[in-house]
């Protein structure tokens, strides 16, 4: 697929439909961000609830079974760190 | 002869087209004077004598919503609307176009609130001609039955994939009984064969329709749906002409009346033009040489064919239905005056909005605006347009 800044008003499908499935995942959601989540695993008891709550479904697990968010999609919305039950999230301003 | 001679009230007319047209789907919800259509409708779905999908739904947002998704999936829809129906369904409105469905909407024109008027005016119609839907305007039953038919066949033709409104002048024409040729079925079948889009919603090859597009897509979209609307007149020319071909009753965009060496032409949309026909026959008696231009087709609009149809007049006497506040007069004189600003030699125009919440407008009283017209290109006027018939 062509990326978005070189496409043309020709290019354009009838209707502007997507005929290409799941190109969403492509769209960077992680520039909308002022916080970001930082992590203390120590406390991690790795329930999964945090990837249960959140709305973008970027949080990843990872080798060690630890969840992380996926900074390409996550908005900082915070609701992980609202609801860890052990507090291992804590939300940063993001430097830049 | 194509078809049956009947008297049936114009509503019932536009219900019955949509039955020979054979939809699949009609979601609608009722609404003064729009009502008589979708009854007949669900009477026709509830006596088997059309198979079709009858969707009750709770608003016209609900059923424009309806009829995108039934489009969606591929299937010939049908609704209609008026005026306050049409402005609550008016951000799908967009939507249908956007997204390239080809929904037929019969829109019986109705006066806007407030103060509430369930009584005929084009307000409506002036409301959603920059949505991107196809708007045909028919003077009488006849017209607004053939081109609901016309409609399914532009609409659905892949160079077009857009939807149609059809409108007629609430009350005027929705409950007046009219004498119009009825179609047979295998006639419009043999006109209006089944049609598939190219991309409906398909398990097998899924698509996403409505998408977001971020400023560095949007106008790319926006122009793309712009130029495409321009390209396709000569689509909805073709068919008119294979309408009349297969059922005797060519349509065109504009339409002329007894114009030959009229200097001054009167110019009218919807039923205002069989009231000012006649008074046209009049003034021609008493040897005025006073013409008569219809718009039939108001988007995409004609301006080659209309300028045209008023090449050699000097006056153009303009009569719109709808009132445009603190803009150049009346919808349909603006968009006259745009279309003739570039012609070294071009009419003047006269604007009037008259006949505002269904008011009356006689044969009389375009013979007055005639010669009121005809009183302010000679002396002048300061006002942009008239307001014809409010007590002062």
């Amino acid at each position: 697929m062509k990326n978005e800044a070189d496409i043309t008003w020709k290019d354009v499908e009838t209707g502007a439909i997507v005929t290409e499935p799941g190109n969403t995942a492509e769209y960077k959601t992680g520039d909308w961000r002022s916080m970001a989540p930082t992590y203390n695993f120590d406390r991690c008891i790795k329930c999964g609830v945090c990837q249960m709550f959140c709305p973008e479904g970027c949080i990843e697990q990872n080798e060690e079974g630890y969840f992380v968010a996926n900074l390409y999609w996550c908005k900082g919305c915070g609701i992980c760190a609202r609801e860890c039950p052990t507090g291992v999230i804590t939300m940063v301003e993001e430097s830049e | 002869m194509m078809g049956e001679r009947v008297g049936i009230e114009v509503s019932q007319a536009i219900a019955e087209a949509a039955m020979l047209a054979d939809v699949d789907v009609v979601a609608a919800y009722p609404i003064t004077p729009q009502t008589h259509i979708v009854e007949h409708l669900a009477e026709l779905v509830a006596n088997g004598d059309l198979d079709a999908e009858y969707i009750p739904v709770e608003s016209e947002h609900s059923a424009m919503s309806a009829c995108l998704g039934a489009s969606a999936a591929g299937a010939r829809t049908f609704t209609a609307t008026a005026g306050q129906g049409l402005e609550l369904m008016h951000e799908v409105v967009y939507c249908v176009s956007a997204m390239r469905m080809p929904v037929v909407m019969a829109v019986a024109n109705r006066a806007l609130s407030s103060p509430l008027s369930v009584w005929g005016d084009q307000s409506d119609l002036m409301s959603v001609r920059d949505t991107g839907w196809i708007q045909i305007v028919a003077k009488n039953g006849q017209e607004a039955l053939d081109n609901v038919l016309c409609g399914f066949a532009i609409g659905e033709d892949h160079r077009v994939l857009l939807p149609v409104m059809v409108h007629v002048d609430g009350f005027f024409l929705t409950h007046v009984i009219e004498p119009v040729i009825m179609p047979d079925r295998e006639e419009v079948a043999r006109f209006l064969p089944r049609y598939r889009h190219p991309l409906t919603l398909d398990p097998q090859a899924p698509v996403t329709m409505g998408a977001f597009a971020p400023p560095i897509l949007y106008p790319e979209v926006k122009k793309a749906q712009d130029v495409h609307f321009r390209s396709i007149q000569p689509v909805i020319l073709e068919y008119w002409a294979r309408f009349g071909e297969a059922f005797g009753r060519g349509y065109s965009p504009v339409e002329s009346y007894r114009t030959e060496g009229a200097a001054t032409l009167l110019v009218t949309m919807g039923s205002f033009t069989e009231t000012a026909s006649a008074a046209v026959d009049r003034m021609r008696e008493q040897g005025k040489e006073i013409g008569l231009v219809q718009l039939r087709l108001w988007r995409p609009f004609p301006f080659e064919e209309l300028r045209q149809a008023v090449k050699g007049a000097e006056i153009l006497v303009v009569v719109d239905r709808a009132i445009s506040f603190g803009g150049p007069g009346g919808p349909m004189a603006s968009e006259i005056r745009s279309a003739l600003y570039g012609e070294d030699k071009r009419p003047r125009v006269i604007g009037f909005v008259a006949g505002l919440g269904g008011r009356d407008i006689s044969v009389e009283g375009f013979e007055t605006m005639v010669m009121r017209g005809l009183e302010v290109a000679e002396r002048g006027s300061e006002e942009e347009y008239e307001t014809y018939g409010v007590r002062e």
